[in-house]
Parts: C-alpha cells; structure tokens; sequence
C-alpha cells in the first residue's frame, strides 16, 4: 500500500516542491532591491522621480537647451518705468526688467538652484553622520557631549543661524551653502543617532556580539546600514526644504553677490518691484521652487514608505 | 546522563557552574544629571550546574529573569556578582580579547529568529560571519564548504546561501540561526525560547532538529523557555525560576510526577493538556494576582504572597534556601516535606488574595510609583 | 460551496435554542491594486448556541482572526470584500451599515482581543474606557455607570476596583489589562462575545486564571463564546465545539472529545502529534508536520494540505480527481474535509489517542 502510496503522491510532491522549501529564482532579493521593487510600482514615487529628473536634465544641458544667452539685454527700446514687455515670439514667457530672457534664465537658474540644495544638503549629511555617529558608536558620555553641542545648534532658527553664517563668511555662493548645510546638520545628527541607539539594543546586535564579532565590526558593519533609511529619506525631503531655503535667502539678498547669475530665489525678489505690473515674473520662479520641491517630497516620502520595514516580506 | 546541581555530586566536573550570579539593573531618574533611584534584581542568587552533553531547561514567567540569566552567563549582559565557570574559566571575569575568543564556546540561539538575523545579509554572510570572526577555515573555499556542511546539518538547501532572511518562513529562519550557532563548533549553546515564536506545527521540527544536533555534536544546552511541555521534553535536569531565583531544581520526570515547590505545582497546574478527558479531571491551582515587581520583591520567600501553601510562620520574614530534599532534588520551600505529604491544604485563591490585599499593593503589581521605576530601566528585563 | 451550513447549525443536546451566531458560506477577499486577490476565507459556516463555546483552531494565516474580524464587522471597507452571510439572532450583519452595526458591537456581540495593552487607549483611565461603553449602549447617568463598572471590574477577579477605575492602562498588569477588557466587552451583557487569543500574550499561570474566568462567565451567563486560538490545550479545556481552519477553510469539525479522541484530518492529527505534552511518558519523539504553513496549493486546485500531507495521494488534486475536496458530514455532529482521512479501528470510543495520527 505504501508503494502504491508513494506512486500516487508524485504529482503532489511535484507541486510541494514547486511551492517549494525556497522561494524560487535565482539569487534572493536583498532588502535594497526589494524596496526599488516596490518604489517602481508606486505611481507615486514615478511622478517624484520624473519631476526631480526632468529637472536634473534640464540643469546638465541649460547652454544647450536654452534659447538665448541669460545675461543678454534685448527689447531694452520697450522697456521703461511701468512697463515692461509680455511674452512674445522668441520670448516665449518675456523678459524681465532688464531684458533678458525669463525662459532662458529659469533655465540657467535651475543649475544653481539644484547645485545649492545638493551640495549644502550633501554637506550637512556627511557632518551629520559623522556627529551621530561618534554618539550612536560610542554612547555614554560622547553621546551626551555631542547631543548637547547639537541641541544648542538645533535651538537656534534656521534662518537666523543662516544669516548670522553668511555675514560672518561674507557674501558669496559658498557661505550660502555652508549656512544651509549647517541648518541641516543637528537633522541628521539626531536622526542618525536615534537610529543607531535602537538598532544596537537589536536582537541581531547582540547575535554578533554573543558570536565574538568584533565591536567595530557590529557597529559598521550592521548597526550603521541597518540605520540609513531614515537618513536616506530625510535627505531626499531635506533637498526640497534647501533650494527653499537658498531661494529665501537670495530673496533676502543673502545670496550670490553676482546678481547676474540667474538664480530662482534672486529672480523672484527682483521681480517683486514688479509685481503689480507683471505678476508672472515671480511666479515663473516660484513655480519651479514649488515644484521641484514637490518633486523631491513625493520621491522622498514614497522611498519612506518603500524602506519601511513593515512592507518587507 | 542527568546533570546535577550544587556541589553535593561528585562525578566529574560539570560543563558550567553558576555560583550565586546576580543581575540588578539600575533605575535611573534625573534631568541632568542621572541618579541611581533603585534596583531591578532580575537575577538575585542563582546557583546551578550543567553538565557535558545534557540539557538543563529553565522555566518561569515573563519577568522571572531566566532570559537575563542566560544573557549573564553569556555576558551579553555585565553580571553584578557571582561566578560563571564554563570548563575551569570565570567567564564572569574575563575581559576584552580573551572574553571574545571565549565567546567561541558558548554560543546563543534566540527567540525571535527574525530579529536575530541581520535583514541586509544573506544566508552565506550570516554563516561565514562568526567563522571569519574567529579566522577559523582559513580561505574562502574552507569556508564555503564549513557553510555547506552547516546547511546540511539544519535542513537547508545550499539554494538558501543567497537568500536574506525576510525571504524564509519563521521555522527556517530558526534553522539558519541555529545553523550559525553551531558553525563555531561550540560546547555549550544557550536557547532562548528557541521554539516560541513559530507556528505550532513548525514548533516540533526545531526541537527534533536541537535533539539531534545534540547527539551527533555531543553539545550541552541550556534552554530557557515558559513552556513547561517543551522544556520537559527536551531536558534532563529542569530549574523552575520565580522572581530572580530558582524555586525548585530536579530531573525532568521527578518534576512531573512530583513537583515540590507550590510555584512549580501552580505553574504544572496551569499548563493546558490537549486533551479534553486530562484538562476535564486533572486538579487546577489557580494563583492569586500577579508577578510582584522585581524592583521591590516581597520578604521572605518570594512567593508567599501568592502561594496557597502560605504559613503564619517563617513564610513572610525567612528567605528560603535552595536545599536538596531527596537525591537531586532541590526546592527553596520552609515546608516542602509537609507539603509533599498532603499535611499542608492549598488556599483557594480569592482566600490567599484576601490575606494578602494589602500586601500584594505595597510590594508593588499595580501601584503608579513601581511600573514607573520599571519603565525607566536602561535595558529591557526580559522579552517575550 | 453548499454544503456546511445545514448540518452543523444544531445546538447542543439539552440547550434547545436558536443560535446566536449563525455563519454561512463566509468568505473575505482582500483585492490589492497590482496584487493577486488573497482569499483569507473561504466558504466558512458554523454557528453557536447560548451557552456554547466554539473554537476556531489553526496557525497564523489560516484565516481565524479574519474571520472574527469579519463577524464583528470590523474588517475596513477598502479593499476588501465580505460575502456570505452572519447572523446574529437571526438578523443579518453582511452588508448592514456603519451605524447599525456599531449599535450591536458593545452591546450584542463584544470581542477581546490579543494584546490588552494596545487595545485599550493608553491616554484615558480605565473607569473612562468601561463607563464609556456603559453610557453608550445603556441608559445610565454618570453616576450609576461607575458604580456598574466597579461592580464589573470586581466580577472579572480585579481587586479594589474603585481604584483601579482612576488607573491608566500602562498601571496594570498584562492579566489585569486583559481582565479590564473583558469587563469592557461583557459591559451590557452581550449575547456573543469573541475572543481572539486572549491569553496568548500572557503568562501560564494568568493564562489559567482568565480562562477560569471565561468558562464562568459562558456558565452563569449563558454568553456564546467564540474562542480563537491556535493552543490546542487551550481547546481541550473549554470548548464544546471545535473548527479547525487551514488555509481559509475549515477542514475538520467535531466535538471536544470526539475531536482529541479521534482526528481525521491528518492535520488535526499532526498538530495533536507535534506538540509536547506535560502528561505524556519522556523521551517520546515527536512527529513534526513538514514544511511550513507557505507550502500550500489554492483550494481550487486541490486541498491545501496536501504539500505536507503524509496521507496525500494524487486524488488530492482537483486535476487527478475532477472536483475540489469538499467539507462533508462524517459521522454524528463531525464534518471532514479530505479525501484520505485517518482510520481507527472501530471498536473503542472515547479513548484518548495522544500521536494516534500515525
């Protein structure tokens, strides 16, 4: 009867195999891939990615995909006090009060604005890590020196603490990014830190620990990647929040001295002289701030989704 | 084959000897600066001793501090006093370098088998981890083949090296805990509630697969589980803790057929049989409240304020030793024998809960002052 | 699809009333956008009378606590479909409305559930969480409604209950906590009351004290008691009734004794021969099932067990066999989903068969 049993079970051993001990494929599917899976499939993240792309594209080809040179004067015989031309052939959104080319400017722009938010926000990461890292490794009395340092940074405004910053490293493109970088810092020192401190009282922590594995080896080789996704998400949201920002303090003429360089921020405060005649030449400005902003919140808030643990299976 | 306990044997030396190990974790309070406000003696007293190749199971309820026992003789977690001999070492003592290389030995498996696993390995880095660790195989062939022997020994197909834990279910992640337990060749290996994470039917796949890892790798366990069924079937010598102590110590059947200390005889009671014609007949004694704080534990014997067994005398002002009644069994009870003799009658409950209304209170289950203290522990006292 | 309901609805012997919960052919799929539709329940019937206790056995995802859920009508309404049929003294639950169905929640029918402490709300005082329910379904002033939730705090075994009442949550132990809700669900007496793992967060000797306390409460109250767990000892103690579920389906249905006596589902049979049991001889090897609970085939294809099955032959599937495996009656008052159902020999009823699954 068992012969005839095992016979007849074939079939069925078949299909259990196929259900299978181990999911099947080729190679298992690391946490990283499996969120990029889910992030490709979020209609959400698309719009993000393809807004924040877009923009990225733009910026890398601005000489090419310009029409004009931005700094160039035209239509000036049009120009006087209480006028100043719409858009017309060759100047498909007009020209502002000097005339140049707004399209054209926008363009350009976006180079600087995106180069600002990028790089101070990189900045204000790196030394943000490296701060929550000396507290989340070492704990004790390093973590309580760091995190007292850091509150005292974080309980100044932002905006205040970039101002007081560009005045003390003088008026230019870095001072802007070095302010805005160091608004940023107590964000990912905290967030880093709090991070680490959960994931060293882990179960798989202590597992290394109870191995014999060394002690720098748990913390960066499995405490600190275990640690990145909210610094990764943080960051995508923190690069809205900086070209933000750099726009504000350009509005504030904290900026670029070089007020030729197009820039959205600065646009959009020259334009406010302007306002009653052509309201448009601060909205162009502003809508691009808004929606590569929005561009970068939508990407950054569906990655939190994508990287939270809860959607692992 | 049964292990024995305080010193009283003399065959041989055991595996492991714990004399007198305390843990108290401080309570912290403080803006600036942090004061030290009391203890939580997770771990109050405890002697036992393992010997080569059986398996001791430790009992007791959430709170009891077996889980922080095991930790401490592992030193995963800073002992306050006593002594870990494993094999004519202090564990307890050793330090830095030494204490890592010691760790080679004594090896873990835990109770959540997902936790436990780094999510951004996979199954060959977890595996490989402690051997390079060790800088044991030397070369990566050395090692993929140790690996491969490891897969085989739990159950896994050499198809699993490339997955990452999320990918398993809950009894195969065990299989690759254990797996890398064992890739250390170890002596002794510490189960914490190896079993009670995973599916019921999953559950006796992983205690098939200790026991006979056991018995072809000749290793000494000490499993630390609530499961009073689980924990019988597996050991030969079981300690049934209770509030930071061990309460009653003996081999696995004695305890069944005869369980000593009134805890023991509770906690026997309350364990479900699935079987409708035993759970129909068999005796119950229901406890009175709960767990007392082990921030502020009761006088005298740790259990008078629930047991039903309690006397006017001794019970709430004399602590109770560990002493051996019979060979190999040991109960910590003023009046065992008269107990075991049926000359003692149990309380009902609502009778025990009444004597000690008041004093249930002060030692502290509900009041806002003690779950306070415990919540501001720096490490957890124990999970489940 | 139809067989089920007809045959199990009887009540027991000597309690000659209609059921209060009457389930039939209830299914709950989940639809996700850019996912297959999972089936948690599928084709699911059973019925408790005044007085009874049923149990709802089977591991994590078999469907259990959806299925509760689902009786409660407490499942969200996005993506999710409930089709079939709860009765509930005879009136119908499936598709009534928001307000209707919070009207018979509380006050007919109360659930309890698993984890005390995140099932109740940690911010407000216990007196507020059970006064509050009182206040809503029954007309009481303020005044009467504390002196009833004291008096409720005090049926369920918790000491000093004026006190406690002014306690928070986070103040009580797990066992008090979970006493707490139960003093809660039975609030305005209701005529059903769901449990769904209540002791599984707690400790043995508490676990003991609350089912102590639910076998009282059925007996003096005549409350139908829908007990889900996945603790066959659990079982044994308390229910009359017990249903066991994989994946989605029940497969065996019979009564306690006859149930621990002799399993016919080889699942049954192997999750009785795969736990340790205090009172069984030592050194008795246990018979694990293989595989997990993933290992499983679509119902329409087959029976689900059949992957870790040691009965399964290829007539398991529907392909071999031409029909899916149906629930049907198998002697007095049991019902059987399988084609190859565990045999005894037919002489001794009642005896108890610990691993007699093979």
């Amino acid at each position: 009867m068992t012969a005839m049993g095992d016979v007849k079970r074939r079939r069925i051993d078949e299909l259990a195999a196929r259900a299978g001990a181990v999911p099947e494929g080729e190679g298992g599917v690391s946490l990283t891939r499996s969120a990029f899976r889910r992030l490709r499939r979020d209609p959400v993240a698309i719009i993000g990615a393809v807004i924040v792309i877009t923009f990225l594209v733009v910026a890398a080809f601005a000489p090419f995909l310009a029409p004009r040179d931005p700094l160039a004067q035209t239509l000036l015989s049009e120009i006087r006090p209480g006028n100043i031309p719409g858009a017309r052939e060759g100047f498909p959104l007009g020209v502002d009060n000097l005339g140049r080319d707004i399209l054209s400017r926008l363009i350009w722009g976006s180079r600087q604005s995106l180069m600002i938010g990028v790089v101070s926000t990189v900045l204000g990461v790196v030394v943000g890590m490296a701060f929550g890292v000396l507290a989340g490794a070492f704990g004790g009395w390093v973590d309580t020196v760091v995190m007292r340092f850091i509150d005292i940074v974080l309980s100044i405004p932002s905006l205040l603490m970039a101002i007081s910053i560009s005045v003390l490293l003088g008026q230019n493109q870095y001072a802007l990014m070095i302010a805005i970088a160091v608004t940023q810092v107590p964000i990912f020192a905290r967030l880093l830190r709090g991070s680490m401190l959960a994931q060293r009282n882990s179960d798989y922590a202590l597992a290394a620990q109870a191995l014999g594995v060394k002690k720098s080896r748990i913390v960066f080789g499995h405490v600190l990647p275990n640690s990145l996704s909210p610094v990764i998400v943080q960051a995508t949201l923190s690069l809205a929040t900086a070209i933000i920002e750099a726009a504000a303090l350009s509005f504030l003429g904290l900026g670029d001295p070089d007020l030729a360089r197009p820039e959205w921020g600065a646009m959009l405060a020259n334009a406010q002289a302007f306002l009653s005649i052509r309201p448009e030449l601060a909205v162009y400005p502003a809508l691009c701030i808004i929606v590569v902003a929005l561009g970068f919140t939508l990407l950054g808030e569906s990655l939190r989704e994508a990287l939270d643990p809860k959607f692992r299976r | 084959m049964t292990a024995t306990a305080t010193p009283a044997d003399q065959r041989g030396e055991p595996l492991l000897r714990v004399q007198g190990l305390k843990v108290h974790f401080p309570i912290k309070r403080g803006i600036f600066v942090d004061r030290t406000v009391g203890h939580v003696r997770a771990v109050d007293g405890v002697d036992l001793s393992i010997d080569r190749g059986t398996t001791y199971g430790l009992v007791g309820e959430s709170g009891c501090g077996k889980s922080t026992l095991g930790r401490a003789i592992l030193r995963l977690v800073e002992p306050t006093a006593g002594s870990v001999v494993f094999d004519g070492t202090d564990v307890a003592a050793l330090r830095g370098e030494p204490l890592r290389k010691m760790r080679r030995r004594m090896q873990m498996v835990f109770q959540d088998p997902l936790g436990s696993l780094d999510p951004r390995q996979n199954v060959e880095s977890l595996l490989s981890e402690p051997l390079r660790a060790h800088g044991l195989d030397g070369g990566n062939a050395g090692i993929a083949a140790h690996i491969r022997t490891l897969l085989d020994a739990v159950g896994l197909p050499v198809a699993a090296l490339r997955r990452y834990p999320h990918e398993f279910s809950g009894g195969q992640r065990q299989r690759i805990g254990i797996a890398r337990s064992i890739a250390l060749e170890p002596d002794l290996l510490i189960a914490d509630e190896p079993v009670s994470a995973l599916d019921v039917s999953v559950q006796a796949q992983v205690v098939n697969l200790l026991e006979e890892l056991q018995e072809r790798l000749g290793l000494t366990y000490l499993v630390i589980a609530h499961d009073l069924a689980v924990v019988r079937h597996i050991s030969d010598v079981v300690g049934v803790m209770y509030l930071g102590s061990l309460v009653e110590q003996a081999p696995a059947d004695d305890l069944y057929e005869e369980p000593l200390h009134p805890y023991t005889r509770a906690l026997m009671s309350a364990v479900p049989v699935p079987d409708p014609v035993v759970e129909g007949s068999r005796e119950r004694i229901l406890l009175a409240g709960d767990l007392p704080s082990p921030a502020n534990p009761p006088n005298g014997c740790r259990f008078h304020t629930r047991c039903p067994w309690r006397q006017e005398t001794r019970c709430d002002d004399e602590v109770p030793v560990l002493r051996e009644l019979a060979p190999a069994r040991f109960v910590s009870c003023h009046w065992a024998e008269e107990i075991r003799d049926g000359v003692l009658r149990p309380k009902a409950p609502e009778e025990v809960a009444a004597i000690q209304g008041v004093h249930v209170a002060a030692t502290g289950v509900g009041p806002v002052e003690t779950d306070a203290l415990v919540q501001g522990i720096d490490q957890p006292i124990e999970r489940t | 699809m139809s067989s089920g309901s007809s045959s199990i609805s009887a009540p027991p012997v000597g309690l000659g009333n209609q059921p209060v919960l009457e389930v039939t052919d209830l299914a709950v799929r989940f639809t996700r956008r850019g996912e297959a539709d999972t089936r948690a329940v599928d084709g699911v019937s059973f019925s408790v009378a005044p007085g009874e206790t049923i149990g709802l056995v089977g591991e994590s995802g078999c469907g259990k606590s959806v299925t509760s859920l689902a009786v409660m009508g407490l499942l969200p309404k996005r993506n999710v479909q409930v089709s079939g049929s709860v009765r509930l003294d005879g009136q119908e639950l499936v598709g009534a409305d928001a307000e209707t169905l919070r009207g018979l929640r509380g006050a007919d029918m109360a659930m309890v559930f698993q984890d005390p402490l995140s099932s109740l709300n940690p911010t407000v005082p216990i007196g507020t969480q059970v006064t509050e329910v009182l206040l809503e379904h029954r007309d009481m002033t303020r005044k009467e409604a504390v002196d009833e939730a004291a008096r409720l705090l005090d049926r369920v075994g918790i000491p000093d209950p004026l006190r406690r009442l002014k306690e928070y949550p986070h103040q009580l132990s797990g066992g008090m906590r979970q006493r707490a809700l139960i003093a809660m669900a039975l609030s305005c007496s209701p005529r059903l009351l769901i449990a769904d793992e209540p002791t599984t967060a707690l400790d043995v000797t508490i676990q003991a004290q609350i089912l102590e306390l639910l076998r009282e409460l059925v007996v003096d109250s005549g409350t139908a008691l829908v007990m889900i767990t996945h603790d066959l000892g659990v079982v044994a103690g308390l229910c009359d009734r017990v249903h066991v579920m994989y994946a989605g389906k029940i497969i065996e249905t019979a009564d306690r004794h006859e149930l621990f006596a002799r399993p016919r589902q080889p699942y049954t049979g192997g999750l009785l021969a795969s736990v340790p049991r205090l009172d069984s001889p030592r050194g008795a090897p246990l018979t694990p099932i293989r595989g997990s609970a993933r290992d499983t085939i679509a119902w329409a294809d087959g029976c689900a067990f059949a992957p870790r099955c040691d009965s399964a032959q290829d007539d398991c599937l529907t392909e071999v066999a031409g029909s899916t495996v149906e629930l049907v009656p198998d002697g007095p008052r049991r019902e059987l989903r399988c084609r190859h159902p565990i045999e005894y020999p037919p002489a001794p009823a009642g005896a108890t068969a610990p691993g007699a699954a093979r």
